[in-house]
């Protein structure tokens, strides 16, 4: 039941934040905080303590809840926890708080609705990392999207409708092809075994048919692609990061892209290995040209916003590369970036969306030379932009690098193209730094730096990223069970060829009989 | 008091994080305490642990210590652990000495800069990164600290960010370098696929094992790692940052672009030279690029104007000679010319920035003259600089260094005769700009009236580094001269020594000798013939002017920013001019096609009746005869 808890707290205090705008305008804000601490101390009590440790067939959950929901159709409200959702659980709270804390002065206007949606959107997030029943799961993969569509196109800025849509067709899509696939498999399990179900375990025993195997990884993929996103469904984003609030684009930078990499690794992975094998090379250039294109295109722009969102994209690109690389290495280093990326690019948006509540434009060209107006920003900024173009002592650094360590032997010539986006990388997040912070000022307006509680919230982070960087341990033995299981899982698949881990064992055991000086 | 070892670089780091987070609450006088004791604690620690160190050294060659593991899963163990041997010793001791020094120094030089705790927050920082560098046990920390000097130096060059143009330096020599460092990352990746360590010490072990010489991977691995620390080291091709970097304030060119970082290639070659052994063609090519920059770039220094750029091009020049040490296999030869060189080039910096300061900012050496009289105390220590960087015989360091450099490569089996002879025509070069320099700034007519010489915080250090410039040599004497090895008996213990060619007679080192003096002491001459203000060339050549294509081409440093601009920079902004996603050009057609179908079906709600009974009759009459076919 303590899971459910997880997910009930901020839904439940979603319409009391609501309600409290008639008190005052700070009372949702609270509410939203205090609702969100309460379920961060919760996770971790979940996570750190009784280690119940219960093995169902092919995943040691933490803890693992049950309550049968639908029985005739094999849906069941089946909730297990892992280091893997532990840790994403642990991140969304941290970007909500990010993400209130980045909205304290910017949302005015319906204050009580716009925190009830993040607290159901925040909601939807953890269930969807908690869920492994696929019918729940798609449940809450609907419910986080509806809260963010409002968020966006209420608060948004002067594009927001078409952003908006934009969003909301896009994801809308590739949950329609993620639901029929979910159906298409629970059918498949009645024809097998005579009744339908829609839990991840008995799913994960169905034998399929090569070509069927196929089709359905491939729904599987395109449906959390957009999430992710990978081009070529990556045009939504852009366009939502940059019309969002400053709080919805860290949430959705922060944790919802997250889902999409948290989809690859639950289900696409472990469910179709074969099919996932076949698909490597494609998915892994996907992944190559995600991080050099949005790179490039990052590049190229001069609002700071969609600088950041394409620097995102290209991140993502990286969580894609490791995750079809398939080994432990690099799945360890997918978990590492998906919460590198989750502090840096919320780091990164608020500082960007602090600059655009300040002079009211994302155009770069009108920024410049605020290091001395604003030094507390500038010096975030600083941190987020080395944190981003993956200098090492941040955590972006462990995980980019541990990816790429990883998956070198599975395909060389990818991981040396995926290295010159460390180049770009530079290139944007200095070239950012350049136009906004140093320089000539173009505006002279006196505006006010980061406010105390804001800059701690920002330090924080920044600290966290460090922390994090110098010792990744935290993350990386939380996540390595599960990432050990997935691997497993992959070889133990009978016609699964795996050259590679052979290759790097034979090469490991021939140079350690030597000794050394 | 070898366990303290820890703290060499974390007291930097910690003046940094004091410095970064309650600097505006500090005075200035706190903060150039700060500043200048978290150095000189190191520096003072340094000196204990070095004590401990070598009471037991030739019996105890390394110590090792962990901190903690940084990461360690699925195979990859990479610990927070240093490595202290005889290498990183010498390495620890010039970067906290030297670096302490010019702490010093900048406390005066700096002193009424709006900036001046993020100034030493910054030098702090890039001492902890490059004694993290020096003293990483494996690559991946290695590479932390290579990363994070290159940090520092971007954020010291745009130093005084309201420049524009300084920014573009501090951008560019960013990126030039991480071209460098992402060559060097993918060498990680292929040594750490292949022998699954990154261990500096297993990992070459292992390689030495695995990999026959001239074997494939080795070559692949070293030219990897070479064009890292080509980038780092601005050795050719990806030189073009230095010159530019000159932009920051002449304490950092000293500290980092002269003394310390731009030398981190030397010591990632030496420190790795079992890979590098294994990859012959590729230590040629270290020669022969080494020989190549150190022409050039002594060349180019003949005709800079600004005295900073000058001094750029000669440290570009004089790391030309460590590589081709190397390249030749003369490790310890390499390290002895890095000692020198970062005694006398730091040196140089700090009297051009003590003539800097005192001209208010002037930098053009067309516009010096005749301070020699009234700053007395710069132009002698800037002589005994120049006299070291041109390798003056038997009274300076640089000439017992470049000596031995120039012998190995005449005796070494891998150098070759022309070599030999390109780097005594840069020995040439290099007394020739060196007092260019001097005879240009210090004597002939006062263009401009200086201030007076500074004070003792900036006195102090230069007067220190000109004793080392001149003293240090004696650690190293040629058999024909004295016959000291304290220096390379010392790094015996962590380099190779130097193969010699058996049929090397004795005789010929003298000869050899002679010769380079020579050299040296004919482009101290042709210095004083063409530049010395009085001479009869001088007038001559005075009045000739410098647009003279050669010229500019030259001082563009052969162009290759031309080139570059033409190649990359140029096609990258073409790349990258328009902010337009062409992937969203296909759902925007898909959004315009579903609009104008839309607009289609919408003409046919017309709203009439007929309309819609002709259409239905038509429509059913069309089903029917589709059934009926």
């Amino acid at each position: 039941m303590s899971l459910w808890l997880l997910i009930l707290i901020p839904i439940l205090a979603a319409p009391f934040a609501w309600m409290a705008q008639q008190q005052s305008r700070s009372a949702p804000r609270w509410i939203a905080l205090g609702a969100l601490s309460v379920d961060g101390l919760v996770a971790l009590l979940l996570g750190t303590g009784e280690h119940a440790t219960q093995a169902s067939g092919h995943g040691a959950w933490l803890v693992e809840s049950s309550i049968s929901w639908i029985p005739r159709w094999g849906i069941s409200l089946h909730l297990g926890l892992d280091g893997l959702s532990l840790i994403l659980i642990v991140l969304t709270v941290l970007v909500g708080v990010v993400a209130t804390m980045a909205s304290w002065t910017e949302i005015q206007n319906r204050v009580g609705l716009f925190h009830c949606n993040v607290l159901l959107a925040l909601g939807g997030v953890i269930g969807v990392f908690l869920a492994i029943d696929l019918f729940l799961f798609f449940f809450f993969w609907e419910l986080m999207l509806v809260p963010m569509y409002l968020l966006i196109v209420i608060w948004g800025h002067a594009q927001r409708r078409h952003a908006s849509f934009k969003f909301f067709l896009f994801t809308q899509a590739g949950s329609l092809v993620l639901l029929v696939a979910i159906v298409a498999l629970a059918l498949l399990h009645q024809q097998a075994t005579g009744h339908p179900s829609f839990d991840y375990a008995d799913l994960m025993d169905l034998t399929l048919s090569t070509e069927m195997a196929r089709w359905l990884m491939l729904a599987f993929l395109i449906g959390f692609l957009v999430k992710l996103p990978a081009p070529p469904f990556h045009t939504w984003l852009p366009d939502t990061y940059a019309e969002a609030p400053t709080g919805a684009t860290i949430i959705l930078a922060g944790i919802l892209a997250k889902t999409g990499a948290y989809g690859l690794l639950r289900f696409t992975i472990p469910m179709f290995p074969e099919a996932m094998h076949e698909f490597t090379p494609i998915a892994m250039g996907l992944g190559v040209v995600g991080i050099l294109y949005a790179a490039v295109l990052a590049c190229a722009q001069t609002d700071i916003k969609r600088l950041v969102a394409y620097s995102s994209i290209s991140h993502m690109g990286f969580i894609l590369l490791g995750a079809f690389a398939g080994t432990e290495l690099a799945l360890q280093g997918v978990v590492m970036q998906m919460v590198a990326h989750g502090l840096s690019t919320g780091g990164l948006f608020l500082v960007a969306g602090a600059l655009e509540e300040r002079y009211q434009t994302r155009e770069m060209s009108h920024m410049g030379g605020l290091w001395a107006v604003t030094p507390r920003l500038a010096t975030m900024a600083l941190v987020f932009a080395c944190a981003s173009l993956g200098l090492p002592g941040m955590a972006n650094f462990i995980g980019e690098f541990l990816i790429l360590f990883g998956s070198y032997a599975t395909q060389p010539i990818m991981i040396i193209l995926a290295s010159l986006g460390m180049v770009m990388a530079a290139i944007y997040s200095l070239g950012m730094m350049q136009r906004t912070f140093f320089g000539r000022q173009q505006d002279t307006r006196s505006v006010q730096d980061l406010s105390n509680v804001v800059f701690g919230t920002v330090l924080l982070i920044a600290a966290l990223q460090i922390c994090l960087g110098l010792y990744p341990r935290v993350v990386l033995s939380t996540a390595q069970p599960v990432m050990n299981q997935l691997v497993q899982a992959a070889a133990s698949s009978p016609t699964m060829p795996h050259p590679l881990s052979e290759s790097l064992l034979s090469s490991h055991l021939t140079t350690s009989q030597g000794s050394t000086p | 008091m070898l366990n303290l070892l820890w703290l060499i670089p974390v007291l930097p780091l910690a003046g940094f994080l004091l410095l970064a987070l309650c600097g505006g609450r500090l005075s200035r006088h706190q903060i150039a305490w700060v500043g200048c004791g978290s150095v000189g604690t190191a520096a003072v620690t340094t000196g204990l642990v070095a004590a401990d160190f070598l009471r037991t050294f030739p019996d105890q060659e390394a110590y090792r210590q962990t901190l903690w593991n940084w990461i360690d899963t699925s195979g990859m163990t990479v610990g927070i652990s240093w490595y202290l041997d005889a290498l990183s010793l010498l390495m620890v001791a010039v970067i906290t000495g030297v670096g302490f020094l010019i702490h010093l120094y900048s406390a005066e030089y700096m002193a009424h800069d709006d900036g001046y705790a993020r100034f030493f927050a910054y030098m702090n920082l890039f001492v902890s990164a490059m004694l993290t560098l020096v003293l990483a046990d494996n690559l991946l920390l290695l590479y932390l600290g290579w990363e994070g000097v290159g940090l520092c130096s971007y954020l010291l060059i745009g130093f005084w960010y309201r420049e524009p143009e300084y920014g573009t330096a501090a951008q560019k020599a960013f990126i030039v370098t991480r071209i460098g460092d992402t060559a060097f990352a993918i060498g990680l990746f292929i040594l750490f696929t292949q022998l699954t360590s990154l261990s500096i010490q297993e990992v070459q072990s292992r390689a030495v094992e695995a990999w026959p010489v001239g074997s494939n991977l080795a070559m692949i691995v070293a030219v990897l790692f070479l064009i890292g620390a080509v980038g780092k080291s601005a050795q050719l091709p990806l030189q073009v940052w230095l010159p530019d970097a000159m932009a920051g304030p002449t304490p950092v060119s000293a500290l980092i672009h002269a003394a310390t970082m731009v030398t981190a290639g030397v010591y990632l070659i030496a420190r790795m030279h079992h890979l590098f052994a294994l990859a012959p063609m590729v230590q040629e090519m270290i020669a022969v690029l080494g020989l190549v920059t150190l022409l050039l770039a002594a060349s180019s220094a003949l005709v800079q104007r600004d005295i900073k750029r000058v001094l750029a091009y000669s440290t570009m020049s004089q790391i030309g000679y460590m590589f081709l040490a190397l390249g030749v296999g003369a490790w310890s030869a390499a390290l002895f010319h890095f000692l020198t060189h970062s005694c006398f080039k730091a040196l140089l910096f700090l009297a051009a920035g003590s003539v800097i300061h005192s001209l208010h900012h002037e930098q053009d050496i067309f516009k010096m003259g005749g301070l020699r009289k009234q700053l007395p105390w710069t132009f002698w220590t800037f002589l005994i600089g120049a006299a070291a960087m041109s390798g003056v015989p038997l009274i300076t360091s640089g000439f017992y260094s470049k000596d031995w450099i120039l012998w190995s490569v005449w005796a070494s089996p891998l150098s070759h005769q022309w070599i030999w002879f390109g780097a005594v025509f840069g020995a040439m070069l290099t007394g020739l700009y060196s007092f260019r320099l001097i005879f240009r700034v210090f004597f002939g007519e006062v263009r401009t009236t200086p201030t007076g010489e500074s004070g003792w915080a900036m006195r102090g250090p230069l007067v220190v580094l000109a004793f080392l410039a001149t003293t240090i040599g004696f650690l190293e004497m040629p058999h024909t001269l004295g016959h000291v090895t304290l220096f390379s008996d010392y790094l015996s213990h962590a380099l190779p020594t130097t193969d010699l060619l058996p049929d090397i007679d004795e005789g010929s080192e003298g000869r050899e000798q002679l010769a380079v003096t020579v050299a040296a002491l004919l482009g101290i001459g042709l210095a004083a013939l063409l530049f010395l203000p009085g001479s009869l060339l001088a007038t001559r050549w005075a009045d000739q002017s410098t647009d003279h294509p050669s010229m500019t081409l030259l001082q563009g440093g052969w162009g290759f920013d031309r080139l570059y601009d033409r190649l990359f920079v140029r096609p990258w902004f073409t790349l990258t001019r328009r902010p337009h996603d062409m992937l969203d050009r296909g759902y925007e057609w898909l959004a315009v096609c579903a609009e104008s179908c839309h607009g289609w079906m919408s003409l046919t709600q017309t709203g009439h009746v007929r309309w819609y009974a002709a259409t239905i009759a038509v429509g059913t009459l069309m089903l029917l005869g589709l059934f009926a076919l």
